[in-house]
C-alpha cells in the first residue's frame, strides 16, 4: 500500500496546523513523524486516516482517495489515535468483536482474528477483564489490537508508546518493527530514538511543514558538514598541543573542551578529515595520544537545529 | 443497516451493564404506576376501564427520562475521543447516529413493553378500547422517537452530559408545552403553526385511536430533522476551522 499526500492543507481558523505537506510513502516501509508538541504530527495522521477532511489537498491510498472512498480507505487503515481512548465499560474480547465486526471481517473468521491478536498482541493472561480495569500498558495492547483486528496494509500510530514504562516500551517497538515486514507503517513520536530505534525513514514536521527527510544517517550526515574530533595529548602541555595543532593545514578551530582538562576540539576545514594529521603530529614531536575519537552529531542535534 | 445494527447492539449492552437500563425501567414503572393506581387523579377514580391516565403520565415521565439516556451519548464520545476511533473505522457518521438512535429507542420500547400488565389488569376491569390503547402505545413510541432525536441533538453539541441533558430539557419543553401555550395566546397563523408544532396534540389524537397521517408526519419530521442536525453536528470537525 502506497500512500501519496499531496498539498495537505489544513487550517484551525487563521493557523494552519498542517501547511501543503507533500511526500510519499511507499508499501511496507515505516516511516516515524518527528516533531516537537503541534506540530502537526496528529492532525496529519487525523487526515490520513479520514477523521477529518484537510481543507485543501488530497491524499491517495494505491490510488483511492480520501474524498471519494473513505469507505475503503478506513477498512485498510488501521489506527491507534493519540491517547488511546477505548470504551472502558466493554470486556477486552466484547471490545475486539465489536471492531471487527464494524471493520467488516467475516463472521467466521472473527473468533480466529481475535484469538491471534490476543496472542500477537500478548493479551492472554488479560483476556476476561474489563479494558477500565487493565494497566497501561495493557491498554495499550488492546489500542494496537483493535488497529489491527481487520488485518489492515497500513497503521497509523499515534504516540504508540507514550506513558509506557521502559520494557513495555521495547516490547511494543519489537512489535512495530516486527509488523513493520509486512505493512507500511506511520507512527508518530517526539521521543527521538524511539523513531531511530524503528522507523526505516523519518519526517521531520515544524510548524506545519516538512524540514527533513530522510533515513536517521542520511539526516545526521546532512547536519553534520564539518568533522569534530576530540583528542587528548599526552607528553605536552594543552597550550602547546593547541597551538601545534591549529598549524596543521586540515585544522580549522581548536577548543579546550571544558577548562583544566586535557581535551582538545578540532574542527575540520569543510570536506577534510585531520586525523592522521593529529596523529602524524603526534609522532614528530614525540607526544603521544591518549584518546582520538570522532563525534557523531546526535539526532538531537539535528532535530533541535531544524525546529528551533 | 447491519453496522447501524452493530452500534445499537453495544449500546444496548453497555445500557444493561451499567445499571442505566434498570434503574430507568425501574424507576418509570414506579413513576408511572403509582401515579397510574395509586395516588392523586388516578384510574379508580374515573370510573373507566381506560390507559389514558397512565398515557398522561408517560408523556411526562418520558420526557424527563428520555435526555437521561440521550445525554451520554455522543457527548461522551467526544469527550473520552472515542469518536475517533469509530469515525475512522468503516463506518459513516449517520449511521452512527442512526445505531443511538435505535438503542435509546429500543430501551423505551422495553420499558414501554414492561407495562403491558397495566393494559393486561384494565381489559379485566370493563370494556376497554384496545384500538384507544394501541394508538397510545404507538403515539409514546412516536414521541419518544421525537425525543431521542432532540436528545442525541442536544448531546452531539456539547461534551458535557449535565449540559446535554439540561439542553436536551430546554429544546424539549417548546415541545413539551410552551408551544402550546403560546399558540393559544398568537393567533392567526402564528398561532395555528406553533399550536402545530407542541408535542401534545398530535400524541393525544393518536392515543384517543385516531391514526392520522398528519401527526404521522409530525412526529416523523421531528425525528428525522434532529437526526440529521445531529449527524452535521457530529460531522463537523469535517469543515469547522
Amino acid at each position: 500500500m502506497s500512500i501519496v499526500v499531496e498539498n495537505l492543507t489544513k487550517k484551525y481558523g487563521e493557523q494552519k496546523a498542517v501547511n501543503n505537506i507533500s511526500f510519499k510513502i511507499e508499501t511496507g516501509e515505516v516511516v516515524g513523524f518527528l516533531g516537537p508538541n503541534g506540530a502537526g504530527k496528529s492532525t496529519t495522521m487525523k487526515m490520513i486516516t479520514c477523521y477529518m477532511a484537510p481543507t485543501s489537498g488530497n491524499v491517495e491510498l494505491e490510488g483511492l482517495s480520501i474524498h471519494n472512498d473513505e469507505d475503503e480507505i478506513k477498512k485498510k487503515i488501521g489506527y491507534l489515535p493519540e491517547n488511546n481512548p477505548l470504551y472502558l465499560d466493554m470486556p477486552i474480547i466484547d471490545y475486539l468483536r465489536f471492531s471487527a465486526e464494524i471493520q467488516g471481517v467475516p463472521k467466521k473468521n472473527i473468533p480466529e482474528r481475535i484469538a491471534e491478536m490476543v496472542e500477537t498482541c500478548g493479551l492472554q493472561v488479560e483476556k476476561h477483564k474489563k479494558i477500565g480495569e487493565l494497566s497501561k500498558g495493557y491498554r495499550q495492547r488492546v489500542g494496537l489490537a483493535q488497529a489491527m483486528i481487520h488485518n489492515p496494509e497500513v497503521l497509523v500510530l499515534d504516540e504508540p508508546t507514550t506513558g509506557l514504562d521502559p520494557n513495555q516500551i521495547i516490547e511494543i517497538r519489537k512489535l512495530i518493527k516486527q509488523l513493520g515486514k509486512e505493512k507500511t507503517v506511520i507512527l508518530s513520536s517526539h521521543i527521538l530514538s524511539e523513531v531511530e530505534a524503528t522507523c526505516d525513514r523519518i519526517l521531520i514536521i515544524n510548524k506545519g511543514r516538512i524540514v527533513a527527510d530522510g533515513t536517521s544517517s542520511t539526516l545526521r550526515s546532512q547536519a553534520q558538514g564539518q568533522e569534530l574530533i576530540v583528542a587528548e595529548i599526552g607528553g605536552a602541555d594543552t597550550e602547546t598541543a593547541r597551538k601545534a595543532l591549529l598549524g596543521l593545514a586540515s585544522v580549522e578551530k581548536v577548543d579546550i573542551l571544558e577548562n583544566n582538562s586535557k581535551q582538545l576540539t578540532i574542527q575540520s576545514k569543510p570536506e577534510a578529515s585531520s586525523k592522521k594529521a593529529v596523529f602524524d603530529l603526534c609522532v614528530e614531536k614525540g607526544w603521544y595520544l591518549l584518546e582520538l575519537r570522532s563525534i557523531e552529531t546526535r539526532l538531537e542535534d539535528v532535530f533541535r537545529e531544524l525546529t528551533n | 443497516m447491519g453496522k447501524v445494527w452493530i452500534i445499537a447492539r453495544r449500546e444496548l449492552a453497555s445500557f444493561f451493564d451499567s445499571l442505566i437500563a434498570y434503574v430507568m425501567i425501574i424507576l418509570f414503572l414506579g413513576l408511572s404506576g403509582f401515579f397510574t393506581w395509586l395516588f392523586g387523579n388516578n384510574i379508580f377514580l374515573i370510573n373507566q376501564a381506560s390507559l389514558g391516565v397512565f398515557f398522561g403520565i408517560a408523556f411526562w415521565t418520558l420526557f424527563f427520562f428520555i435526555p437521561a439516556i440521550t445525554m451520554k451519548m455522543l457527548a461522551e464520545e467526544t469527550r473520552s475521543g472515542t469518536i475517533e476511533l469509530l469515525a475512522t473505522k468503516a463506518i459513516s457518521d449517520g449511521q452512527i447516529v442512526m445505531g443511538k438512535f435505535l438503542a435509546c429507542l429500543i430501551l423505551v420500547a422495553i420499558a414501554l413493553a414492561c407495562t403491558l400488565p397495566y393494559y393486561i389488569t384494565v381489559s379485566q376491569l370493563g370494556e376497554v378500547d384496545h384500538g384507544g390503547i394501541i394508538g397510545g402505545y404507538l403515539g409514546l413510541l412516536f414521541l419518544s422517537a421525537a425525543y431521542i432525536s432532540i436528545g442525541l441533538f442536544a448531546s452531539s453539541i456539547t461534551n458535557n452530559q449535565i449540559v446535554a441533558f439540561l439542553l436536551a430539557l430546554f429544546i424539549g419543553i417548546f415541545f413539551q408545552v410552551l408551544f402550546d401555550v403560546m399558540g393559544t395566546s398568537f393567533r392567526g397563523a402564528i398561532g395555528s403553526t406553533l399550536g402545530y408544532l407542541s408535542m401534545r396534540a398530535h400524541f393525544e389524537s393518536l392515543s384517543r385511536g385516531v391514526l392520522d397521517s398528519r401527526d404521522l408526519i409530525y412526529f416523523l419530521s421531528i425525528t428525522a430533522i434532529g437526526l440529521l442536525f445531529s449527524q452535521t453536528m457530529l460531522s463537523r470537525r469535517n469543515w469547522q476551522g
